[in-house]
């Protein structure tokens, strides 16, 4: 079941960024919508998730990338393995932590990755400070957001329910 | 608790797998400065470490095993070895025993061109039994026309007699022998006397008139009187004159042949009245005598 959560979720991630992505932010901006889906299921569904999420959406963006395929795979991993240990050694269902994490998550990718790069590849891509910045502060809000969305997203479906059970009881009482 | 805990060291093992799948991935798209990709080179490197470790193992326990375990086979090579330089210090010695040989025998050949008598070569096969007689055997008998009293010549000089001739050996009586006897004659003074042997390896000169010329050092020829040996051939040397009242005491002659070291003769097979033909060696005496 988590398995299928998982690719699932990966999946609708990897169609939104490669869809809609580009333009949520403009400029020299960015951001990963995937990454947030891996921080998510790692902070919900635990290391084992996260690695495995990590992983497979890791290797897919570098698969569509051009890039050294399985430098953002291992970026991704650690990441998703890291959210995953901290959502199951914490607790991480406020607003602020949440954000902290997803901010956090996307500055240990753009490290990671930046890093390898530097190490592997004679030209790695020039990396600023404000467009770091920037995709973490992206990414960060848009987690929030998904989990206020997720976490609300029971509640509305109950409520729903409930007032459509509510109008027929009142219909028939007339 | 248990649960987590087993969940989270899963996990662990789970990220550290996957993360060393990635590195090699990486690695293997990778190259180094070199151009040998990443993974290449770290898998080459590796092996590489443990090739040298194994290497110096094998390494270690070949020269343990080539230095103990195998040092029997060495003892027994160093055995065989030495027992081929033994061998081959024999087959060395036969060679120059053969190349010395050979060279005495080129001297026989001169001597007989030399003489003009008919000679047969004979080998030295034996010696006496005992110490009190100076004898040697030859392998030329009878059957080679080799009789009782033919004299027995080297390139040295005179040797013996034939004492006791059979059908394919011949006993030869050295002129050391204590009742061998030879006439000769002083080269320089042309003296005659007759030479004895002793027993031992000199000889003592007898039979000279009191007044002959006689001096150390002389050499002493056969002088073929005594109807056995050709005259000419040397016999010896005067070593040692000593006088006693104005007469020879003791006149003492070292043989010129070297008895000791005697390997190959002539036999002269003619009869007597042939060998008493002066030889060139005679001849040579003589022009030497004639010319002082």
């Amino acid at each position: 079941m988590t398995v299928l959560r998982v690719l699932l979720t990966v999946a609708a991630a990897l169609v939104l960024q490669t869809t809609l992505a580009r333009f949520l932010v403009r400029g020299t901006g960015g951001v990963d919508l995937v990454l947030v889906a891996v921080v998510y299921l790692g902070l919900t569904s635990g290391p084992t998730a996260g690695i495995l999420s990590g992983t497979i959406a890791g290797l897919a963006q570098d698969s569509l990338g051009s890039g050294i395929i399985g430098v953002g795979g291992l970026a991704k991993t650690v990441v998703g393995y890291l959210a995953g240990r901290i959502g199951t050694t914490f607790i991480v269902s406020q607003t602020i932590p949440r954000f902290l994490v997803f901010f956090g998550a996307t500055l240990l990718q753009v490290g990671l990755t930046s890093g390898l790069y530097y190490l592997l590849d004679p030209q790695p891509p020039v990396v600023t400070g404000y467009a770091v910045l920037g995709e973490s502060l992206a990414n960060a809000l848009i987690g929030v957001v998904f989990f206020q969305i997720v976490d609300a997203l029971p509640g509305m479906i109950d409520r729903r329910r409930a007032m459509s059970r509510g109008r027929v009881s009142r219909g028939r009482v007339r | 608790m248990t649960n987590f805990s087993g969940i989270r060291g899963r996990s662990g093992y789970l990220f550290v797998a996957v993360a060393v799948g990635h590195i090699i991935l990486i690695s293997a798209q990778v190259n180094t400065r070199s151009g040998v990709p990443v993974l290449q080179a770290v898998l080459f490197g590796a092996l590489a470490e443990v090739q040298r470790l194994t290497s110096g193992v094998m390494d270690a326990a070949h020269r343990g095993w080539e230095g103990y375990v195998r040092l029997g086979d060495a003892q027994a090579e160093n055995e065989r070895l030495r027992q081929e330089v033994a061998d081959l210090r024999v087959q060395l010695q036969l060679a120059r025993a053969e190349a010395g040989r050979t060279a005495r025998m080129r001297e026989l050949l001169d001597l007989r061109d030399r003489t003009r008598l008919p000679t047969r070569a004979a080998e030295i096969i034996g010696t006496s039994a005992t110490t009190d007689f100076k004898t040697v055997t030859i392998d030329r008998g009878t059957d080679h026309g080799v009789l009782t009293d033919m004299a027995v010549v080297s390139p040295e000089g005179a040797v013996g007699r034939v004492v006791m001739p059979t059908r394919h050996a011949a006993k030869v009586q050295l002129l050391i022998d204590r009742s061998a006897a030879v006439a000769v004659v002083v080269e320089r003074s042309r003296a005659q006397g007759v030479a004895f042997g002793t027993g031992d390896t000199t000889l003592r000169l007898e039979y000279l008139p009191t007044t002959a010329d006689i001096a150390e050092g002389d050499v002493l020829t056969t002088s073929g009187i005594d109807g056995i040996y050709p005259p000419g051939f040397v016999v010896g040397r005067i070593e040692r004159i000593e006088r006693a009242g104005g007469v020879f005491k003791s006149i003492r002659v070292a043989p010129s042949v070297d008895f000791g070291r005697l390997e190959a003769v002539l036999v002269v097979v003619a009869p007597k009245e042939e060998a008493s033909v002066p030889t060139e060696q005679a001849a040579a005496s003589g022009a030497r005598e004639g010319s002082r």
